[in-house]
């Protein structure tokens, strides 16, 4: 099965970058040279119809029985054994966050603002028996990040007035660029709860789902942001953070590109798009993980490749 | 002050599309030309190379191919009783911006329109009388387009051969061949390669539409099947199927697109100049009003020029065409009080819906695995290739699977019951994301009375001029039209094997927040009475003839299909008129 071949040790080269230890550039370029020297390996031919739950069981066996640094596997663990989360103290580092993954570091949040984040995005996509949530996927630092850059400040929003309440069908019409939109929200919030004497962040998973209901709900003002404005703002940037390349600091360990087996960056499926139900167990691959030119590592594609992409 | 430039002989407003093809026919007849495009310059290699094309957040979320609408927008209303507010942010439609324009990220669907599309009108007068039409909408304003299919046979022809189309042929010279679609209009000969593969969702699409007595058929393709050399000599590849189409540019040279067919010949012609980052303001007229005289316009150092031209070329999204000429004063804006005038009059756009299928868990059917046009279909209910005399309204819609891709960010679809967020939203993705297929619905968009484009009076671009004012909302014929082909997609859904339907078609009032297509339509159309047409039948101006309008605003109402090739075609067929009878004489063509 020549065809399936190909598609294996396509598996096997992305699988082994999976178990990088974080998605900093820069370790994954390490790790990803490493991985790319590794000798041909009897656990590639098996790769290819094998469920994802095995395929992360063979990924540790390959890392162990070639000595290769754990830290994958630990990552890979997570999917398994979600870590339990623990409150924000409000020091700026995410609870729950993978074991092995670097705290966030808040950029744009004030800790009060980054706390209900947190406590939020745990709600809206939370942890289960098998796969981590958007704590575990980053997402926090991921809506840090788009808010303190470009996205935040306004870009591709045109912002210029009058400013006047429109038609459902006429879309976003406030002034608020998402950083303002944000800080605005959370504060109406965070104010909100100090008065009552407990944060978001402590209530119980209940309170918190009921309390996410009524903001997306909506009728609620929150400083000028009606509170299902804000609500659809934070479920879609908790959306992009979750499913987002892993390069723009959320879906940590490509967690939910795993979970649904979505292959990330990878170029080409010439030779597998006409296998009617073929199981693909191929790890994904990050925008990050090719730094090396090997866009199009299949020979078997009718393609002749201009000298600059081979 | 603006700078006067070197005189030309041809000025191009805008190098996507219509542009490369202009620049390219109008130098081959020994012409100066001049290409203004406002966005940037790009090309395969280095700027749409992987892996940093492949980024949904970038360019499907963010739309950084788009026109940079934080400059220059376009205003919203459903009616004309109501404010129009900006389009704050593109979703229901996207305009692209730079080099190649909406042709480097479209998504290669390459259907010719159908023989009764050009005599729309008349087609159905014969067909189902006066009375039937004056039922399905009194305020339609549908028309002829003043060319015929047979006229634009070769001209569709020759533009599939240049960016190498891939399809099946299913009716040669009115021969009817298997595997083709035998609805097909009569072509003179076969695409230039095969089609490309079948990915899983088709072939299950294939099945269920067959057990119905349907024909369905491989799409044309404009993401080639295998290595092409079109007639330019210019070297294409084979689709890779990578799942990062539409809304992205191609790594592969695999899609066509003005970089992979026209540019890299173009751009090497000592006779043509591409000045990337110019925002054409206005066309100049003469005091007679009657000619242009070239156009006026702000690089993006902010310095303005005049470029003296004797023939302008509109070749913009339309959108931007129809602008372009309100702000020029071209032509008689169109009054929907009165009926009077033409100038955005029959906007029109296209009529959507789906079905969702939710499948077996054990019917893996990897939706990354597709490329832009690598869909199947049934043309049953397109156009009039159905009876609608007893249906109370006139169009129809191709219904298929074209699923382009599995970007999760777009696609994580949940069955009907599904919360909305939480564990259990969470666990119906991972559940569904694999084994869930979408049917397509894209379908025909009446022109109408109510609906057009003008000049806003209140917001402003970034150069102080009026932004575009759209008022649109679906016509009840349309609704009607929508509703029936869902009824329809449903159907095959079933005879696909789908555990869960859920039905999409469209509703009003029409809305700008959600992505439905990027046909925008009309606005400049095309006729052969200038009371009801800006441009002639080879889309020149009635009012200014050394003005040619090119590409989509001369529809004079949307057809079933994804406009891109017919733009192709009539662009062949007014340049053809422009190189073999206007050169020699120049002044009214009609």
């Amino acid at each position: 099965m020549p065809k399936v071949f190909a598609a294996a040790q396509l598996d096997c080269k992305n699988d082994l970058t999976s178990g990088a230890k974080s998605y900093d550039p820069l370790t994954f370029r390490v790790t990803f040279k490493f991985m790319n020297t590794r000798a041909e390996k009897p656990q590639r031919n098996s790769m290819a119809k094998v469920s994802r739950r095995d395929a992360i069981k063979t990924l540790g066996a390959a890392a162990l029985t070639t000595g290769l640094p754990l830290a994958g596997v630990a990552a890979q663990e997570h999917a398994t054994a979600p870590p339990a989360r623990t409150p924000s103290g409000g020091s700026g580092a995410a609870p729950g966050a993978a074991a092995g993954s670097p705290p966030t570091t808040y950029l744009f949040f004030n800790s009060e603002e980054a706390a209900f984040i947190e406590a939020a995005v745990a709600r809206l996509i939370p942890a289960d028996e098998q796969w981590g949530g958007a704590i575990e996927a980053g997402v926090p630092n991921y809506i840090d990040k788009q808010l303190g850059g470009a996205w935040g400040a306004g870009e591709r929003l045109y912002r210029s007035g009058p400013w006047q309440p429109g038609t459902p069908s006429q879309g976003y019409q406030l002034p608020f660029t998402p950083a303002e939109l944000f800080k605005k929200a959370i504060g109406a919030i965070n104010k909100e709860f100090a008065a009552s004497g407990t944060p978001f962040a402590k209530m119980s998973p209940d309170q918190q789902d009921g309390y996410l209901r009524k903001l997306e709900a909506g009728g609620k003002d929150l400083d000028g942001v009606p509170s299902e404005v804000f609500f659809a703002h934070l479920w879609g940037s908790t959306l992009e953070g979750f499913f987002a390349d892993p390069v723009y600091g959320g879906n940590r360990d490509m967690i939910s590109w795993r979970m649904i087996g979505f292959p990330g960056a990878y170029a080409s499926y010439y030779d597998l798009v006409d296998q009617h139900g073929i199981k693909i167990d191929r790890a994904p691959m990050s925008l990050a993980q090719d730094a090396h030119g090997h866009v199009h590592p299949n020979p078997n594609v009718p393609a002749d490749l201009p000298p600059n992409n081979q | 002050m603006a700078t006067r430039l070197k005189p030309v002989d041809a000025v191009t407003i805008g190098v996507g599309l219509t542009g490369s093809m202009a620049g390219l026919e109008l130098t081959g007849a020994g012409l100066t030309v001049v290409g203004l495009e406002r966005g940037a310059p790009r090309d395969t290699v280095p700027d749409f190379q992987s892996p940093s094309i492949h980024d949904e957040l970038r360019f499907s979320i963010r739309k950084a191919m788009m026109q940079d609408n934080v400059k220059v927008a376009v205003t919203f209303r459903n009616t004309s009783d109501q404010t129009a507010l900006p389009i704050r942010r593109w979703e229901s439609f996207l305009p692209g911006q730079g080099l190649g324009g909406s042709f480097v990220h479209w998504n290669g669907q390459s259907f010719r329109a159908q023989v009764a599309d050009f005599i729309y009108r008349t087609h159905h007068l014969e067909r189902y009388g006066q009375k039937f039409l004056d039922a399905c909408g009194p305020d339609l304003t549908i028309q002829d387009w003043g060319v015929t299919y047979d006229e634009l046979e070769p001209h569709y022809d020759r533009f599939e051969y240049l960016i190498g189309v891939s399809g099946t042929a299913g009716n040669i010279k009115g021969k009817i061949l298997p595997g083709g679609n035998p609805f097909e209009a009569p072509r003179s000969r076969d695409y230039p390669n095969p089609a490309q593969k079948e990915p899983y969702f088709g072939a299950i699409f294939r099945k269920g539409a067959e057990s119905l007595g349907y024909h369905p058929y491989t799409q044309p393709s404009s993401n080639l099947s295998r290595p092409y050399t079109n007639p330019l000599g210019i070297k294409m590849e084979a689709c890779v199927f990578c799942g990062f189409c539409e809304r992205y540019a191609c790594e592969h040279y695999a899609k066509g697109s003005p970089q992979t067919t026209i540019l890299p010949i173009l751009l090497k012609n000592p006779k043509y100049e591409l000045r990337t980052g110019c925002e054409v303001l206005r066309i100049n007229l003469d005091s007679t009003g009657k000619k242009a005289t070239g156009v006026t316009y702000v690089d993006a150092a902010g310095r303005e020029f005049e470029q003296p031209a004797e023939l302008v070329l509109i070749c913009a999204f339309p959108l931007n065409n129809v602008r372009t000429l309100l702000l020029s004063k071209i032509g008689k804006p169109y009054d929907p009080k009165t009926g009077e005038g033409v100038v955005g009059r029959n906007y029109s756009y296209q009529t959507t819906g789906g079905t969702i299928v939710f499948m077996d868990e054990s019917i893996n059917i990897n939706p990354f695995m597709a490329s832009g046009a690598s869909g199947t279909m049934i043309d049953d209910f397109s156009g009039d290739n159905f009876d609608h005399k007893d249906l109370g309204f006139i169009g129809g819609a191709y219904v298929g699977t074209i699923m382009t891709n599995g970007r999760p960010i777009e696609f994580h679809p949940t069955p009907p019951g599904t919360p909305r967020w939480g564990l259990e939203w969470k666990k119906a993705v991972a559940r569904h994301y694999n084994h869930t297929i979408v049917i397509t619905q894209l379908g025909t968009s009446q022109s109408c009375r109510a609906n057009y484009l003008d000049l806003d009076p209140t917001y402003k671009d970034a150069w102080g001029r009026p932004l575009l004012r759209m008022t649109f909302d679906f016509p009840d014929n349309d609704i009607r039209m929508a509703q029936y082909i869902s009824d329809k997609g449903e159907a095959i859904a079933r005879a696909m094997g789908g555990k869960t339907i859920v039905r999409v078609a469209t509703k009003r009032p029409y809305t700008t927040t959600v992505y439905q297509s990027t046909h925008n339509a009309g606005g400049a159309v095309m006729g052969t009475d200038p009371k009801t047409s800006v441009v002639n039948r080879y889309l020149q101006c009635w009012d200014v003839p050394n003005v040619f309008s090119l590409g989509g605003a001369a529809f004079p109402q949307n057809i079933t299909y994804n406009y891109s090739l017919t733009i192709g075609a009539l662009t062949y067929w007014a340049l053809e008129a422009i190189k073999n009878k206007y050169l020699k004489s120049p002044g009214p063509l009609a």
